[in-house]
């Protein structure tokens, strides 16, 4: 075995993610429980020639990204809670303006200053609803640490091929503890570069639609000389208020993600194809509902488990097919309940749903999951 | 009899002039005047192409073409 | 000769938004000579700008432009400058955008002298928004946040650069038309963050409010109050009573943080000191 192996923390293997997808512009503020996130990066990028700054706030570090990846860089920053609350208007100027850029959002108890060194699942709504106005999201949900590696590359392959911000939510638990990954060699992964204008700078138009719902973005520097705006633009992304194009524009920054939804739902099944029950996990909260399950299983229970890899967009299809097929839903998270309003508006009053809360910094133990499972009728 | 000085030619973009004054107040000579809205030359001969006219305008409206 | 702005500006993107009488569009000349002057590429040039009336600005540039969010420029154009030290970085804005809502990224952008330029239309007003009144309204002055006198002290900003640790600070006047191109060409010649202040009006929101009978009288007022750095030497504490200095005001040769950098990665790769 020539693989590359280490025991690592969920932060540092998603940094490592990030370097292996071609990372090489990080900017970030410190902020507990994802500075380690910083830290590595801070080692790293400048052995490879990247950059790594530490800017003066939470706001400035999503800004140094976005200018950066309009230079051509693939860009990281890494936050948690209130940061994320600070990001959100420039979240959505990357969703209109489409500029590629990762955030590991690591969730910390809220809101506000909540509980920062304890575990949460309760940002899943603000990385899909916290910047104002129409927008796609894509967010992902790691469940250990060497998904914190492989959910990095594929949030980069996500955010240029699409052209817009991806999120990676581990939360803290998931964050902060360490198990055995492995460096993947180069070429295991796919790594998706970004599409680069075929045109001559004459002809360039950032937003041009001629070439599909994802238009190639030129890079600063590069001979390209063009415009971006947060104000709502025409193809050559100066800013419009004509009515046809303002909606056909808003139309097409949401369609480029939702008519792909297939290709980026990602999910597990884990003994779903008996089930009569299933649980619907994501992060940390997955790894006692699989313990949960299995003990069920022993006891003759008919469980499975669905597990969100994708959290956004959410996988509508494949939790109406469940729901058409099964007597109950348990949702357990670490909030009061956000997953289980999405399965709430899939499920259409089909199957029984029962929730398992708790935002009290614990995680949430198969026991309490387990005492659910035996509750469906 | 001197010869006679060569005149500049003062090109006005009426479509950009706003009609802000600017050019008319300082332009030490007073070539220009305000013609309703928009700018326009009305003593030519006291022009000194001095220019202050087309750096000062705020709105790219006037052009001096002068040896 | 008539000057060729043509060069720079983008092909029928004029007329521009602003105001009759506001000054923006003589900085945007002024920018445009300094630019020339130097000759500088357009697609190696990032204009970047916040919100605001100034933060319109690039959109008139024939060149790479970044409109990014209110008070964001400097944030946005570090990104930029640090992922490619090789492009001219030029910020331009106003005086909220720049020093109320963008006030932390002003002071950081000046505190690590990192190479890029910026000009910042200082007309003590919120003019887009309707005039209300911003971190550089005089004392007791009129906005329509403040109809009974502003009772706030204002910002010097170039002082605040000087104090933030911008290594090239200077100040213009809209009046001073001539004397604009050279102060920012001085700036993008410089190693380092330059931050050149101009003082703009805004005859439409803030003239108007505080008994400016014309936009005249108000650029008179900056021919009045402005007093350079030279002549300043010589005059009494008295004689400097309401003028505003005007001029290259500071001057240093310290690191530019993206050679700072550049050492970082070297030192990492186990090379200079």
């Amino acid at each position: 075995m020539s693989k590359k192996v280490a025991f690592l923390q969920g932060n540092e293997a998603a940094a490592h993610g990030a370097l292996y997808a071609g990372c090489n512009f990080f900017a970030g503020y410190p902020i507990t429980p994802s500075t380690e996130v910083a830290e590595v990066m801070s080692v790293e990028l400048p052995k490879i020639g990247g950059k790594f700054i530490q800017m003066e706030d939470e706001i400035a570090a999503y800004a140094a990204i976005l200018g950066a990846s309009l230079t051509g860089k693939k860009v990281l920053d890494a936050t948690s809670g209130p940061g994320l609350s600070l990001k959100q208007e420039l979240i959505g100027y990357a969703c209109i303006a489409e500029i590629p850029c990762v955030l590991i959002n690591v969730m910390r108890g809220g809101p506000s200053t909540g509980m920062p060194t304890g575990p949460s699942q309760s940002d899943v709504m603000c990385a899909k609803w916290g910047t104002h106005g129409d927008h796609a999201s894509i967010t992902l949900m790691p469940a250990s640490v060497q998904e914190c590696y492989d959910m990095t590359v594929q949030a980069f392959n996500l955010a240029e091929k699409y052209r817009m911000p991806v999120l990676v939510m581990p939360d803290e638990i998931i964050a902060h503890m360490r198990e055995r990954i492995e460096f993947r060699e180069p070429g295991e992964l796919e790594v998706i570069e970004r599409t680069a204008p075929s045109v001559p700078p004459a002809e360039y138009k950032p937003y041009d639609t001629r070439f599909g719902d994802v238009p190639p973005l030129a890079a600063f520097g590069s001979g390209y000389k063009f415009h971006v705006t947060g104000l709502n633009k025409m193809q050559d992304g100066f800013p419009t208020t004509k009515a046809e194009i303002v909606q056909a524009e808003e139309e097409r920054q949401v369609r480029k993600v939702m008519d792909k939804v297939d290709e980026i739902v990602d999910f597990e099944e884990f003994m779903m194809d008996d089930a009569e029950i299933c649980v619907v996990a994501y992060g940390s909260t997955s790894r006692s509902a699989r313990y949960a399950v299995n003990v069920a299983r022993e006891q003759g229970i008919k469980v499975g488990m669905f597990r969100l890899k994708t959290f956004w967009p959410f996988p509508d299809k494949q939790i109406k097919a469940i729901a058409d097929k099964i007597k109950g839903f348990i949702v357990p998270e670490m909030n009061l309940g956000m997953c289980s309003v999405e399965i709430e508006r899939c499920n259409m009053g089909k199957a029984q749903i029962l929730c398992v809360n708790r935002v009290d910094g614990e995680p949430l133990n198969p026991d309490q999951i387990l005492e659910k499972i035996k509750e469906v009728k | 009899m001197s010869e006679e000085k060569k005149l500049p030619r003062i090109e006005i973009i009426e479509k950009y002039c706003k009609g802000c004054h600017i050019c008319v107040e300082f332009c030490p000579t007073k070539v220009l005047e305000m013609k309703g809205f928009v700018v326009s030359v009305k003593d030519l001969s006291k022009c000194i192409k001095c220019m202050q006219c087309e750096l000062r305008c705020p709105d790219f409206a006037i052009k001096v073409y002068a040896e | 000769m008539a000057y060729d702005y043509d060069k720079y500006i983008r092909p029928g993107k004029l007329p521009h938004i602003w105001c009759p009488g506001c000054g923006h569009g003589i900085v945007l000349k002024g920018l445009i000579r300094a630019m020339d002057s130097l000759n500088l590429k357009k697609e190696e040039t990032a204009i970047v700008s916040g919100i605001g009336c100034a933060s319109r600005l690039p959109g008139y540039m024939d060149c790479c432009t970044l409109h990014t969010a209110h008070g964001r420029a400097a944030a946005f154009a570090t990104g930029v400058k640090l992922a490619r030290p090789e492009m001219n970085v030029i910020l331009v804005g106003g005086d909220g955008d720049g020093t109320a809502i963008g006030g932390n990224h002003f002071i950081h952008a000046c505190r690590r002298n990192i190479d890029m330029t910026y000009v910042i239309m200082n007309n003590y007003i919120y003019g887009m928004t309707g005039g209300q009144f911003s971190p550089t309204t005089p004392h007791l002055m009129k906005a329509s946040t403040t109809p009974y006198g502003n009772p706030d002290p204002s910002f010097d900003i170039a002082k605040l650069a000087i104090g933030a640790g911008a290594t090239f600070v200077a100040r213009g006047t809209a009046f001073h038309a001539n004397q604009i191109d050279k102060l920012i060409a001085e700036g993008i010649q410089h190693k380092g963050m330059s931050v050149i202040e101009i003082l703009d009006d805004c005859p439409t929101t803030y003239g108007r409010r505080n008994k400016y009978k014309s936009v005249i009288e108000m650029m008179n007022r900056l021919k009045e109050v402005a007093v350079p750095v030279k002549a300043a030497e010589k005059m009494t504490a008295e004689q400097l009573q309401g003028k505003i200095l005007t001029g290259v005001l500071y001057k240093a040769d310290l690191p530019e943080y993206c050679a700072e950098y550049q050492k970082v990665i070297e030192r990492s790769q186990g090379g200079a000191k």
